[in-house]
């Protein structure tokens, strides 16, 4: 019997050639390193770049540049590669194949989720050329591109989970798109209301918000635990959130 | 092998299922009969565990949908209305997936994939993707991925939806075919489909079972007199001497003289059965099997008996008393 483990990776392989077969895949991988690569160009050579060429500080500002815009598009792409996993099978009816074959319904989500983790880490991978143009014709720790590439993949994670939910609730993958956003763009607007807003909501906005003071410093090359718990938290906060829609909509 | 005990569905105030009781004994091919809307998906996603009951108990081989899901699932195929293909996938690779999803090694998926593909006869198009295959061989997967994992318990949901009238048969001889292995519930707004393969029929009306039996049976039940349909070539007309509208009464006349005759009538203009200007259909009403002595009179009154036949109709007739309504079906 292949249950338990053996079913999410079931499901995680279908889920991930299905990004290989599909179009919308190379789609999403096709804009993402579009849209990184014109700002790295902007930012690193273009006529905005920082300060005098080679130099240690400006090869880390175009670093921190570099993964400032690369964390908006890795958001944005997560959207995308999400917003269909249970959607589109709610709407084609496949999802029903699942729901009666001895699955759990984490264990659906978790496959889905982890072939889109996988196929958003190979975009965000096919991006470290960027990153190495730096440390070749600059001075930036080895280290600052990892833990930025960790702040990434766990930003992406994170993001994804609140597809997943998003997906989870409805059948319309337009719907699903809107959701998603809308819950991303508010705990990424999280940081500047704290700005305006005084304790102690200040505080709970900073603490909530899934950009600024969470992600500084993977972008700063400064490995916090406490960033990494909370991208964890609310990855795992968002699929929980997933699960239990699915269970519900059982009942409808 | 299935037992439901008042097993409701309601989704927000309305009443979409129940409360339904019945039981099927393994290996019974059931059908499931009523109008579009009133209950059949419903009641078959339950069984399936796709869908939870608001109340009531739903049983499979001793297995309770809601206590043990799981063990449930891996005894049941279920093929829904529309089949849970992956267009993207071949189908020998969705075939593998459903295996391995319904709890398959891969060694035992790998077995049973020939016997599969062979049983549905989808052998030829076992290499191309899903999304190319026409809806009959779409429908012939759907069902391989439903049997494949070889359930107990094989749930197919309007089975010859969308299909022409040949894919209609082929569907038609696959699930005979598969009456052996499996314990079958069908369920169909179509009523040749469900008659001609089932073993016991369940209807429904407005999320109730309003009546089960075997379509003789439900026959019995709602109807005391049984119709038979005669074509007669007059004797008069067949002299070529008379006049028809006296041959046409003198034929009804012999047949109504018949003992257990309950009414005569005659559905059409003389002269248009068959395209035999001799001939005339009377549709006789009875309280019993008469074709003996419709036959019998008509002959030792001079006419000729081109047919006789039981009304073909019966179940659509059952159909009609039990719901009240008509013109649904195909």
């Amino acid at each position: 019997m292949a249950l338990g483990l053996g079913s999410t990776g079931i499901i995680f392989r279908r889920e991930f050639n299905a990004y290989v077969r599909s179009p919308m895949g190379y789609i999403v991988a096709a804009v993402v390193l579009l849209i990184d690569g014109i700002l790295f160009y902007a930012n690193a050579l273009g006529p905005n770049a920082l300060g005098p060429a080679g130099s240690e500080l400006l090869s880390g500002q175009v670093l921190e540049g570099f993964l400032y815009f690369a964390s908006g598009m890795t958001a944005i792409a997560a959207v995308a590669l999400s917003i269909r996993l249970v959607a589109e099978e709610r709407q084609t009816g496949t999802l029903l194949l699942l729901d009666t074959s001895p699955v759990r319904d984490w264990e659906i989500l978790l496959g889905k989720f982890l072939s889109a983790l996988a196929f958003l880490s190979l975009i965000t991978v096919a991006t470290l050329y960027m990153p190495l143009l730096i440390l070749v014709n600059g001075k930036i720790a080895i280290g600052h591109i990892a833990v930025g590439y960790l702040g990434l993949t766990l930003l992406g994670g994170a993001v994804l989970a609140i597809g997943m939910l998003a997906t989870a609730l409805t059948r319309h993958q337009l719907v699903a798109a809107a959701v998603a956003s809308v819950i991303t763009g508010t705990l990424f607007l999280f940081m500047p209301l704290a700005e305006i807003v005084g304790p102690p909501f200040s505080r709970f906005f900073a603490a909530l918000t899934i950009h600024g003071r969470h992600w500084a410093g993977f972008q700063d090359g400064i490995l916090h635990l406490r960033d990494v718990v909370y991208y964890l938290a609310m990855t795992y906060f968002f699929l929980f959130a997933a699960t239990k829609v699915m269970e519900a909509k059982r009942w409808e | 092998m299935v037992h439901l005990t008042d097993v409701t569905k309601f989704y927000g105030s309305k009443r979409a299922l129940g409360p339904v009781s019945f039981e099927i004994e393994k290996g019974n091919t059931v059908g499931f009969l009523g109008l579009n809307g009133v209950g059949k998906t419903t009641l078959l996603r339950i069984l399936a565990c796709g869908l939870r009951p608001s109340s009531g108990t739903a049983l499979v081989n001793g297995f309770d949908v809601l206590r043990d899901p799981h063990e449930v699932r891996k005894r049941v195929g279920y093929l829904p209305e529309l089949p849970p293909v992956y267009r993207d996938m071949t189908v020998t690779d969705y075939l593998t997936f459903a295996g391995r999803i319904k709890g398959m090694t891969p060694e035992a998926v790998a077995r049973r994939m020939p016997e599969v593909q062979e049983r549905t006869r989808i052998v030829e198009v076992r290499d191309m993707p899903t999304g190319h295959l026409s809806q009959g061989y779409r429908q012939r997967v759907g069902v391989a991925q439903a049997i494949i994992h070889e359930p107990e318990l094989l749930i197919l949901d309007e089975p010859t939806h969308d299909l022409d009238p040949v894919q209609i048969m082929e569907m038609r001889a696959m699930i005979r075919s598969l009456k052996d292995s499996h314990t079958i519930l069908i369920s169909s707004h179509i009523l040749p489909e469900i008659s001609r393969t089932c073993d016991r029929l369940l209807i429904l009306n407005d999320g109730e079972i309003v009546a089960s039996g075997t379509e003789e049976e439900l026959g019995e039940k709602l109807f005391t007199s049984r119709r038979l349909d005669v074509t007669v070539r007059l004797g008069a007309a067949k002299a070529g001497d008379g006049d028809r509208a006296v041959a046409v009464e003198a034929a009804r006349a012999a047949i109504a003289r018949v003992a257990g005759v309950t009414g005569v009538q005659i559905p059409d203009s003389p002269g248009s059965a068959a395209g035999d200007t001799g001939a005339v259909n009377f549709q006789v009403e009875g309280d019993s099997d008469l074709r003996a002595e419709v036959c019998r009179a008509l002959v030792e009154s001079g006419h000729d008996v081109i047919s006789l036949n039981r009304a073909e109709r019966g179940l659509e007739r059952v159909f009609v008393g039990l719901v009240g309504k008509g013109g649904t079906w195909h």
